[in-house]
């Protein structure tokens, strides 16, 4: 999967970084640190921005190369923000059979984004994404946390709709 | 003692539809009604129907609710645990027997024909109260096996079983111990892969949302086996609520004494720590889900040496998938022999299955290994929906292949499957009908593997590459001949050079589908055509003039403005403009728009 680092800028608040210090110090001396940092980084920051990489890097002690090779190799690390509701729609084989790439298609023309792309004004960003194990729910997805499951391709406007703040 | 238990689904399609918020509610009326000391609420695993979730159902009735809302609840406490009258409306429909008599869920087409040995407490117990499972025998085989039997004993018992590995692959887990065993090291480790990364298969995740003490009592005997002190659970980010309850459940054993230090006073110490995959199809492979738990991108080594020799941080290891170590207690307190009485020759005991795909009873069973695809398909999963036709059912994901419905009489096991093009893989089952094009699925597993692919290997990084343009090029209307032939010289090529699993069997899904469906393929290249009107590319949408009354329905409704007409007459769709997405057909109230 292909990522770009983010180019927005850098922010993080005082309790963020208290966070990671604190997280980064309790992983110190673990093997096989670089993981789990990672998760919980993003857990704080909700993306891995490059700068939070580079401070684990210097506290775990090992390059920037092996912390960068890790968060771009699994899909799950963001490189850049998401938006304020996250939609992902699920390609896994139970959907796609009952026709999520349908639903997903009605979402990008509604959206007028792609898959992977978060709407200018930061309020929606689009993945599509495999297998969620609600395969009783096919086809589903998800904003945020909230599950939309048994969907037809109509059903995305209404859905949309709920989200019009 | 409670006169009433509720059991009520908390596995993720349930809690998908709410379920947490059914919980709530029962509590609340309960306690309105005065109810709460003598109804006991129980926030289980997956009963395994999940097409009909969230489920509840009530004992001791045995009244299966099923998809049942929130607003259900005051009615259920009210009526059935207050009056004691069923309600009725609420029930499964192949439970009730006449008017208010109900039977019992074991003789539903669902459940009659299943074997739950994996999934025994699945939808029994509470998976977050470690009493419950220690209730149902829980530790009772770590118990036997440390106080009564040698670290040898423990190994000939399971190979005597004939357990094969779970995950797919099925090779004998006793073997795997056995040779792990004699392997001297400062440290082993025993490690559980629950990064269940097929998609459309949710069989490990259910075991460890409804009984996650079973993987933790099973790893601590593999422990014992081999001589390992410390255990890794590596799975899926994916899965919170597992991960929850296995969390819940370390901490319980911990406190109970039945994990860490001196367990039952033998002075045998084990532990577990969980470690969180995210979102990496190839760390299911056994020595990528190693090099990720060391931290590191997960991509695979080459084997020999083999894990039990040199595996995570380079010491002996043994990993072993979550369904197979739920069925390891179950063979210490019941025998090897007994279980060798389930399943066929070669591959005794039972398998887990999700169904999925176009089938009525979406959802988890487990049955007998040599049962056949379609008792499965036909009888337990109650077969197609909407009168559409069983065309073939796909097993092994990514790494597996279609088989036909021709071949639906073969018995299921690891050597029918292998013989038949595909494998059993983890036990992910999508069903497919005549609407689903067999080309499109191929590709749609080949994207996927070209994706997950983690690009050791060039076979497997440049040759699924290829071959999915292949595929694409014949789905979009420009394959020759000549492409079907160079894909599947292609697949023999990348089957016999990748490194690991994933690349070695991601052809399969098209050297399978090019074996049962070659017609299909045929179609594409020859006439241009997409016989299960799939491939959207080869499709066109038209308006059947002698239907078309003028409503203007589908022209409001095309999202590109492709539909001219006026009110009142016939319209047509500029096929230029055509996104073929079908919008204007599902409103279509006459049947006037036809796609071919």
């Amino acid at each position: 999967m292909l990522k770009t680092i983010s180019s927005l800028p850098f922010h993080d608040t005082p309790e963020q970084h208290e966070k990671l210090v604190a997280m980064l110090e309790s992983l110190k001396d673990q093997p096989g640190a670089v993981m789990p940092a990672l998760q919980q980084a993003q857990d704080i920051y909700g993306y891995l921005p490059i700068e939070v990489q580079k401070q684990i890097a210097d506290a775990l002690e090992v390059s920037l190369e092996e912390v960068y090779g890790v968060s771009t190799f699994y899909s799950q690390f963001a490189l850049s923000p998401k938006g304020k509701y996250h939609i992902s729609v699920c390609l896994g084989t139970a959907c796609y059979v009952k026709g999520s790439d349908k639903v997903l298609d009605r979402l990008i023309t509604k959206l007028g984004i792609n898959a992977e792309e978060c709407t200018p004004d930061g309020k929606f960003s689009l993945t599509a994404c495999r297998c969620i194990g609600a395969c009783g729910l096919a086809p589903v997805m998800t904003i945020n946390d909230e599950v939309y499951g048994r969907l037809v391709p109509e059903d995305v406007d209404k859905i949309l709709a709920q989200y019009a703040d | 003692m409670f006169r009433s238990n509720v059991l009520v689904c908390g596995g993720t399609g349930c809690t998908s539809s709410h379920s947490d918020e059914i919980v709530a509610r029962l509590n609340d009326e309960l306690a309105k009604q005065g109810l709460s000391e003598e109804v006991n609420v129980v926030r289980t695993g997956c009963f395994g129907l999940c097409a009909l979730g969230p489920i509840v159902i009530v004992y001791p009735e045995g009244s299966f609710y099923s998809m049942v809302t929130p607003d259900d609840v005051p009615e259920i406490v009210s009526e059935h645990l207050l009056k004691g009258r069923i309600v009725k409306r609420l029930l499964y429909k192949e439970t009730i027997v006449d008017d208010n008599t109900t039977k019992s869920l074991n003789e539903t087409q669902f459940y009659a024909k299943q074997k739950r040995i994996a999934l025994r407490n699945c939808g029994v117990v509470n998976p977050e109260v470690i009493d419950e499972y220690i209730a149902r025998d829980g530790y009772q085989a770590l118990g036997k096996v440390l106080t009564e039997m040698t670290p040898e004993q423990v190994i000939d018992e399971i190979l005597a079983s004939g357990l094969r590995g779970r995950g797919g692959a099925g090779f004998p887990t006793g073997l795997k111990w056995k040779f792990a065993r004699p392997n001297q090291a400062d440290q082993k480790y025993v490690c559980c892969n629950a990064d269940e990364g097929d998609p459309g298969a949710f069989m490990d995740r259910s075991v460890l949302e409804g009984d996650p003490h079973v993987v933790l009592e099973a790893m601590a005997i593999a422990g014992y086996a081999i001589g390992a002190t410390q255990g890794y659970i590596y799975i899926r980010a994916e899965y919170p609520i597992a991960v929850d309850r296995l969390r819940i459940a370390i901490q319980q054993a911990r406190e109970y004494g039945l994990l860490g230090k001196d367990i039952f006073g033998t002075g045998f110490d084990f532990d577990i720590d969980l470690r969180l995959g995210a979102g990496a199809f190839v760390c299911g492979e056994e020595t990528a889900l190693m090099t990720s738990i060391e931290g590191k991108r997960g991509e695979p080594r080459v084997r020999p040496p083999f894990p039990a020799v040199k595996g995570l941080f380079a010491k002996p290891t043994v990993l072993n998938n979550v369904e197979t170590y739920a069925n390891i207690p179950q063979i210490i307190l019941n025998g090897a022999d007994w279980f060798k009485s389930m399943g066929t020759e070669k591959s005794a005991g039972t398998k887990v299955f999700a169904l999925g795909g176009k089938i009525n009873n979406t959802g988890l069973v487990e049955v007998p290994m040599g049962t056949t695809l379609r008792t499965i398909v036909e009888e337990i999963g109650g077969g197609i929906p909407n009168g559409h036709k069983f065309k073939a059912a796909q097993t092994g994901g990514p790494s597996g292949g279609c088989i036909p419905e021709a071949l639906a009489d073969v018995e299921v096991d690891y050597d029918n499957l292998i013989a038949i093009g595909s494998m059993m893989g983890s036990g992910g089952l999508i069903v497919m009908d005549e609407t689903t094009c067999m080309v499109d699925i191929a590709k749609f597993f080949l994207e996927f593997t070209v994706d997950e692919s983690c690009g050791k290997c060039t076979p497997c990084r440049i040759g699924t590459k290829r071959l999915l343009e292949i595929l694409d090029k014949i789905t979009s209307g420009k394959g020759t001949l000549e492409d079907i032939e160079k894909a599947e010289e292609l697949c023999e090529y990348i089957k016999a050079n990748s490194l690991c699993g994933l690349g070695q069997t991601a052809p399969n899904p098209v050297l399978s589908t090019l074996r049962y469906y070659r017609d299909e393929y045929l179609a594409h290249v020859t006439e241009k055509k997409c016989p299960a009107g799939a491939c959207k590319a080869l499709l066109n949408y038209s308006i059947v003039a002698d239907k078309c009354k003028g409503c203007t329905l589908c022209a409001r409704n095309c999202p590109v403005g492709a539909i001219n007409g006026k009110v009142r007459e016939v319209h047509t769709i500029d096929v230029d403009k055509c996104v073929k997405c079908g919008v204007c057909m599902s409103n279509c109230k006459f049947g006037a728009i036809v796609k071919e």
